[in-house]
């Protein structure tokens, strides 16, 4: 469909658990500047498929290609080293540390010179000033850096993991069901960052059971049923309820009868 | 304080006071390694056991074994940190709770002391293991040279745990575990160095309680230190649920405990009242932090 090359592709992923078969060959693309949404029901592969996108487990047959490369993501770590960033439903910040801290959080800045070479010195002041300068280009608003996570609201906090992600991240985010956790207001604080994000150029994986909020953010759809990819649709092409018939597997006549109703509209 | 200065005219004397210190200084030394482990979440049961074994073999090597004594030091001090590299050993490769760990060390360290020992006192000790109970003066009163080590170890430890990247890491494995995995941090590493070094801080308390005591006791060590260690860090405003606190409010609750001791001793309150009000006072202190961790969740 576009001349240019995926970022991250992957090809025929296999995993079972025993008898289980969770990733049955399934495919998939991300392309640059793009929100790329993964849907499906419980037990269609998506989390399994993002855990081997993003090192959390590894893929008994198929390939991944990263920048048209194959890769081999032993542990999250790798992928983290690869560029591949990942938010996670269930706030994951040190809430007693302050918002700096976190965003820093296992890539401290040390001072120059013998202070952080020798007593590791941390570079406090500019830590703080990066952080507060990313913040305001994602338009994040916070009080103070110094503000512990925890005096923060749910869709702050989640700001800041996203924030985290989008800083560190070199070629795209994952962000599994980022708004899981979030009343109404916080996931909208939480949508309008993630779609900045976009805006900044960096590609991003939307997890979510939300169908609205796919519809609204999402530039691709990738649909999964029963361990693989059975359709890639764009909000333009497909409407709410079609997306969710390809998703629970309704028949090529029930199918029909949806596209039908719902044709008048989609002409328009 | 005011309530002991009353009570007891020599509370507040100079004197009184660096005494004081002297006792504090071997639970402080202890009480920095228990605030480490606590800001991750965990606990030492062990620390006092562990502290009188390093001790005990500090003494017997020098005097009864004929070691050169600051080999003998060297070899008490290594033994705590092999208790500490073998709790967290036990914590992060085999994945059981600190709890159970320093239950079982604690015995193990007890039992060590009494067979290592023969339950034989280890006297005259020679001078380089009495060093750090020397006394200069300072301000009109006796202040030893073990009381300063303990101050420049804290100092240590506020830098480490405050401006370093290792101290956040500490930090980070005690308020969310899971999340300090996720940014990458090696949190079995963190939590191994933490057990490692709260090993060298209890074989440096043996250090200071052999120079305070002027004597190798098997006996020693064993009945308040494991409970005044806890209490001071919880009474610094350690959380016992991990990931918050300062090592200088640990140096504070030290001194209060120490205090305490000292104060209820001097009012002539019998040692077996001053457990019964220590007991208490831990209690009072965790239930603080249980209702201020209700609040926040």
């Amino acid at each position: 469909m576009s001349e240019t090359r995926p970022i991250l592709e992957a090809r025929g992923l296999v995993k079972r658990y025993g008898q289980v078969v969770a990733l049955d060959g399934a495919d998939f693309e991300l392309y640059p500047e793009e929100i790329l949404a993964i849907i499906g029901d419980n037990g269609a592969g998506k989390s399994t498929l993002i855990k081997a996108l993003s090192g959390a487990l590894q893929p008994d047959d198929g390939e991944i290609r990263l920048d048209g490369e194959p890769v081999h993501f032993r542990s999250p770590r790798d992928a983290r080293r690869a560029g591949i960033e990942t938010v996670y439903q269930d706030l994951a910040v040190a809430p007693a540390l302050d918002i700096a801290a976190n965003i820093f959080l296992g890539r401290e800045r040390r001072r120059r010179g013998p202070l952080g070479l020798v007593l590791r010195l941390l570079d406090k002041r500019a830590m703080r000033r990066e952080a507060a300068r990313h913040f305001d280009e994602l338009k994040i608003g916070v009080q103070s850096m110094t503000q512990p996570v925890e005096d923060l609201s749910g869709g702050q906090r989640q700001g800041v993991a996203v924030a985290r992600a989008a800083k560190w991240a070199e070629r795209l985010a994952i962000m599994d069901e980022p708004t899981a956790a979030l009343g109404v207001k916080e996931t909208r604080q939480v949508l309008d960052l993630i779609g900045r994000v976009r805006e900044r150029g960096l590609p991003v994986i939307l997890i979510s059971h939300d169908m609205p909020h796919v519809f609204e953010l999402a530039d691709r759809i990738q649909i999964m049923r029963l361990g693989k990819r059975v359709a890639v649709v764009t909000p333009q092409t497909h409407t709410m309820p079609e997306a969710v018939a390809i998703m629970t597997g309704a028949t090529r006549g029930e199918l029909e009868q949806v596209l039908h109703k719902a044709e008048p509209e989609a002409t328009e | 304080m005011a309530f002991f200065s009353l009570k007891s005219d020599r509370f507040l004397q100079a004197q009184n006071l660096s005494l004081v210190l002297q006792q504090v200084m071997v639970v402080g030394v202890l009480a920095i390694g228990q605030t480490l482990i606590i800001l991750t979440a965990g606990i030492d049961l062990s620390v006092g056991t562990v502290m009188a074994l390093g001790q005990i073999i500090m003494a017997k090597l020098a005097v009864a074994s004929g070691v050169p004594p600051l080999q003998a030091m060297a070899l008490g001090i290594l033994t705590c940190v092999g208790f500490g590299v073998l709790t967290g050993v036990l914590v992060t490769r085999v994945r059981l709770p600190p709890f159970i760990v320093t239950l079982g060390t604690l015995n193990i360290a007890f039992a060590l002391t009494h067979i290592v020992s023969n339950d034989l006192t280890f006297s005259p000790l020679p001078s380089e293991e009495l060093f750090f109970g020397k006394t200069f003066s300072f301000a009109g009163a006796d202040v030893t040279y073990g009381v300063v080590l303990m101050f420049v170890l804290y100092a240590v430890a506020w830098y480490g745990l405050t401006q370093t990247a290792w101290g956040r890491h500490v930090y980070a494995v005690g308020d969310n575990r899971e999340a300090a995995r996720l940014t990458g941090i090696n949190t079995d590493r963190v939590l191994f160095g933490v057990y490692t070094i709260a090993g060298l801080t209890y074989g440096i308390a043996a250090m200071l309680l052999l120079a305070r005591t002027e004597l190798g006791d098997p006996n020693a060590g064993q009945t308040t230190e494991n409970l005044d260690s806890i209490t001071a860090v919880v009474l610094g405003g350690t959380s016992l649920f991990g990931g918050r606190g300062t090592v200088i409010g640990t140096l504070i609750g030290a001194v209060i405990v120490g205090v305490f001791r000292n104060g209820l001793t001097l009012i002539g309150v019998e040692v077996i009242y001053q457990y019964l009000v220590t007991g208490i006072l831990v209690i009072l202190a965790v239930a603080v932090d249980q209702l201020a961790h209700r609040r926040r969740a």
